[in-house]
């Protein structure tokens, strides 16, 4: 499997909102985060959601995220995390600490 | 834009997590889902995308299955498995024969 990002690497989840079936959630979009591992490589989602075959299959990453990074009024420890898993093509390579 | 099912993160009311018993005809739509899927009729990416595309009122409106029936039915539409007025008739026939059944039973 071909992956383009590394554990540990930083990544910016794409600030984009097509119409259509997207497993990436709103509530990341836009934000930086730390690939956590590789998942694995599955069929596109959101391609199968409108009954063709979703290959090539994507990479799947679980990127893990500062909770206040994510909500600028989260009030809990500064070392608390969310992991989400999201698809390569909602990732660009990032520069500094996301999850710092 | 934030669609309307993608609501991780907004405020609401507390979770009823009590336990309780599906009903009959919520066991049903599960068994036909799952058929559909043993027969590549309905894969769940489709699924979800019929249930993320109904209307907000109806989204919160609805229990779980009622959002299933919903998407499943558009959806064997969508593949030609039957008509909307097939549908329609159907579901007209079931409604008289209930009646007249809860009639002789009452």
């Amino acid at each position: 499997m071909k992956a383009r990002f590394r554990p540990g690497e930083t990544v910016a989840v794409r600030a984009a909102y097509p119409p259509g079936h997207i497993r990436t959630p709103y509530y990341v979009r836009g934000k930086r985060g730390v690939i956590e591992r590789i998942c694995g490589e599955f069929a596109n989602p959101e391609e199968l959601a409108f009954g063709r075959d979703g290959l090539p299959k994507r990479a799947l990453y679980r990127v893990r995220f500062r909770q206040r990074q994510v909500w600028p009024d989260y009030a809990g420890a500064g070392e608390d995390t969310v992991d989400v898993e999201i698809f390569e093509h909602w990732l660009e390579p990032a520069a500094g600490e996301g999850a710092g | 834009m934030r669609r309307h099912h993608d609501m991780g993160g907004l405020p609401d009311g507390p979770v009823d997590t009590s336990a309780h018993d599906a009903e009959l005809w919520e066991k049903r739509v599960d068994a036909v889902r799952n058929l559909l899927g043993q027969k590549n009729l309905l894969r769940t990416d489709e699924h979800r995308r019929h249930i993320e595309d109904l209307p907000p009122g109806d989204y919160d409106g609805m229990s779980y299955y009622e959002r299933w029936i919903l998407s499943i039915s558009h959806h064997l539409i969508g593949k030609g498995v039957f008509t909307s007025d097939e549908l329609g008739r159907k579901i007209a026939e079931v409604e008289a024969r209930e009646a007249k059944d809860r009639e002789r039973y009452r």
